[in-house]
């Protein structure tokens, strides 16, 4: 609405805007009913502040009965439009630029007053998903190292043909697609599946459990598809490493703990660096696998990304959170840059 | 702990990782043969009925024709791209080359998700979303890199002084590639080729928000399948994926030895 704009851009927020911008809110909600515009408008000013949809729609629809002067007119149709606030909002989110999505992002809003504040705790939605997003992501980050570690340390240990042919059984699930994974985990974690009847025969439980829809499933699935994620950069720096340090320390008397943890560890700990960035960043973006065997309260910020883009058409959100994501992701890359001087990039190729 | 041997502890947690990392995969492809459609674990019998039924669905057969279409395009245009990227990062000496690299490989690190978001912002606003070319410069976005990254370790042992010789024999450009560098780098090539090839066929979230309404590809089928109703259908076609991964992981080996 680019004459309310207009109009309103030169009003100085005290008391009630002048009756041009009356006047050009009334046409121009009701030219937006007419070319249809109208609902992708209500939606975004419904975003500000709830209620602004209907109030829009309400005065849009009733254009035809207005008359001027609309500073009175308008008022008197709904009394919100007596109320400078409702202006101010509308004022904001006619700018060029908004800060509504970033700050909501982070279950923040700002006041009519322009106060920075935190959202009601019925609307607060997104810390908690961050804090979820980072939780599980360092979870399955320190599973995966736990669990790479000995493997990446054997291929690197091993000889010819054997260590070729125990990288290839992990290159061949690095391979295949995430997809293909989580939908064998589906199949795998049904209620008559395979894991509930191991489960079953090993006496651990007495009935099947309802696996599909836990965070449990994503767990363990999101572990076993990042694995590979987080073996390959340990044995690209592990497989480079010197033996003869440890023959030394062998010779100098230290027994297997102590040139575990004093040789062994720090030597390969720029491959686990590595690793666990490569895993921490494909970790926090994750999708598909919390979508299909995840419950509602099991979603990462990806899935409200994509529900953003696809479902409610709110851009904003959407790119907001991308950008904290993005930011997160950057953080990390950053981290393992300032420990190890190396790139995820670099260390993956 | 490793030092000469792997000791038997290090074999055993080994032994029981790989078996996690493997056993789920297999226990899929066995239950894709199940000759009933509730799965039962181990299947009673042997039947090849998913099979025959993915290749008489329309829809199944539609999405791997697309599969292989945006895959097919999506190799040809990251090959030449990330190829001519690496030689450029290789042979070039200036300014802002690091930055160039990191710029090149930064989708390999960025979120999926946010990738797919913000080229699905930018091809909305020049009508590039839900169109196949769209989907394949998507593809293409996230294999560049692969390739970038393969061709760069075939250069690293290439010495731009063989190119300047061939020029002070007369030799154009073009020819000096096609007979001095290409022969040299074409494994790293191939590979990358590969590489891109299998990212384009297993890529899902840019598929999800880029493809147009009918453009299926496998991944986009499959997971509409899953949340509608699992057959054993989907489990036959994601074997059938898994086992063309294989294929590629294999030829990309086979690549790498030469």
């Amino acid at each position: 609405m680019p004459r309310t704009r207009a109009a309103l851009t030169a009003w100085d927020e005290r008391g009630l805007p002048p009756e041009a911008a009356f006047a050009a809110l009334a046409e121009e909600s009701g030219a937006a009913l007419q070319d249809r515009r109208i609902g992708a408008l209500a939606q975004r000013l419904n975003f500000e502040q709830s209620g602004l949809r209907a109030l829009l729609l309400r005065t849009a629809r009733a254009q035809d009965r207005l008359a001027a002067p609309y500073a009175e007119s308008l008022p008197a149709l709904d009394a919100c439009w007596g109320d400078p606030e409702t202006w101010r909002l509308l004022r904001r989110a006619g700018g060029p630029t908004t800060s509504l999505y970033l700050l909501r992002a982070l279950d923040l809003t700002r006041t009519a007053e322009g106060e920075v504040r935190r959202v009601p705790p019925d609307q607060a939605l997104f810390r908690t998903l961050f804090l979820r997003t980072l939780w599980v992501s360092l979870l399955v980050t320190a599973a995966c190292v736990l669990l790479g570690w000995p493997v990446a340390a054997c291929i690197a240990a091993l000889r010819p043909p054997w260590s070729s042919i125990t990288l290839l059984l992990v290159l061949v699930p690095f391979w295949s697609s995430v997809l293909v994974r989580s939908t064998a985990w589906f199949a795998l974690l049904q209620r008559e599946g395979p894991v509930n009847d191991l489960l079953l025969f090993l006496g651990a439980i007495e009935s099947p459990l309802q696996l599909i829809g836990t965070r449990f499933a994503v767990l363990l699935s999101t572990v076993h598809i990042l694995l590979p994620v987080a073996i390959l950069p340990m044995v690209g720096v592990m497989a480079r490493l010197d033996r003869r340090h440890l023959h030394a320390a062998a010779s100098l008397g230290a027994g297997p703990w102590l040139r575990f943890r004093r040789v062994w560890l720090p030597l390969s700990l720029p491959g686990v660096l590595a690793g666990a960035a490569m895993t921490f960043l494909l970790a926090v973006g994750f999708y598909i696998t919390p979508a299909l065997l995840g419950g509602e309260r099991d979603q990462l910020v990806a899935w409200f990304i994509a529900q953003y883009l696809t479902r409610e058409v709110n851009w904003g959100m959407a790119a907001a959170l991308s950008a904290y994501l993005l930011a997160m992701a950057g953080a990390v890359a950053a981290l393992l840059r300032a420990l190890t001087g190396n790139t995820p990039a670099g260390t993956r190729a | 702990m490793p030092g000469m041997r792997p000791s038997p502890l290090l074999l055993l947690m080994t032994a029981l990782v790989l078996a996690f990392l493997s056993l789920p995969m297999l226990a899929a492809l066995w239950l894709s043969f199940s000759p009933t459609e509730v799965l039962h674990f181990p299947p009673r019998g042997f039947s090849l009925r998913w099979y025959a039924d993915f290749f008489e669905s329309e829809r199944w057969l539609l999405a791997t024709r697309n599969s292989l279409l945006v895959g097919g395009a999506t190799m040809v245009v990251a090959t030449l791209l990330g190829t001519a990227a690496a030689i450029g990062l290789h042979l070039g000496e200036f300014r802002g080359r690091a930055v160039l690299l990191g710029l090149l490989t930064l989708p390999m690190v960025t979120p999926f998700i946010v990738t797919a978001a913000s080229m699905f912002f930018a091809f909305s606003l020049i009508g590039l979303a839900g169109t196949l070319p769209g989907l394949v410069l998507g593809h293409t976005v996230v294999a560049v890199p692969f390739v970038l990254v393969s061709v760069l370790a075939s250069l690293s042992t290439f010495d731009g002084a063989m190119l300047r010789a061939a020029a002070s024999l007369g030799a154009a450009p073009w020819l000096a590639f096609r007979r001095v560098l290409l022969p040299r780098i074409w494994p790293g090539v191939a590979a990358g080729a590969v590489f891109a090839f299998a990212t384009s066929l297993d890529e899902f979230v840019i598929t999800l928000f880029l493809a147009g309404p009918g453009q299926f590809t496998l991944p986009r089928q499959m997971y509409a399948n899953v949340r509608e109703y699992m057959t054993p259908t989907i489990l036959s076609a994601a074997s059938l994926l898994f086992l063309l991964s294989v294929l590629l992981l294999l030829v990309t080996e086979a690549l790498r030895r030469r």
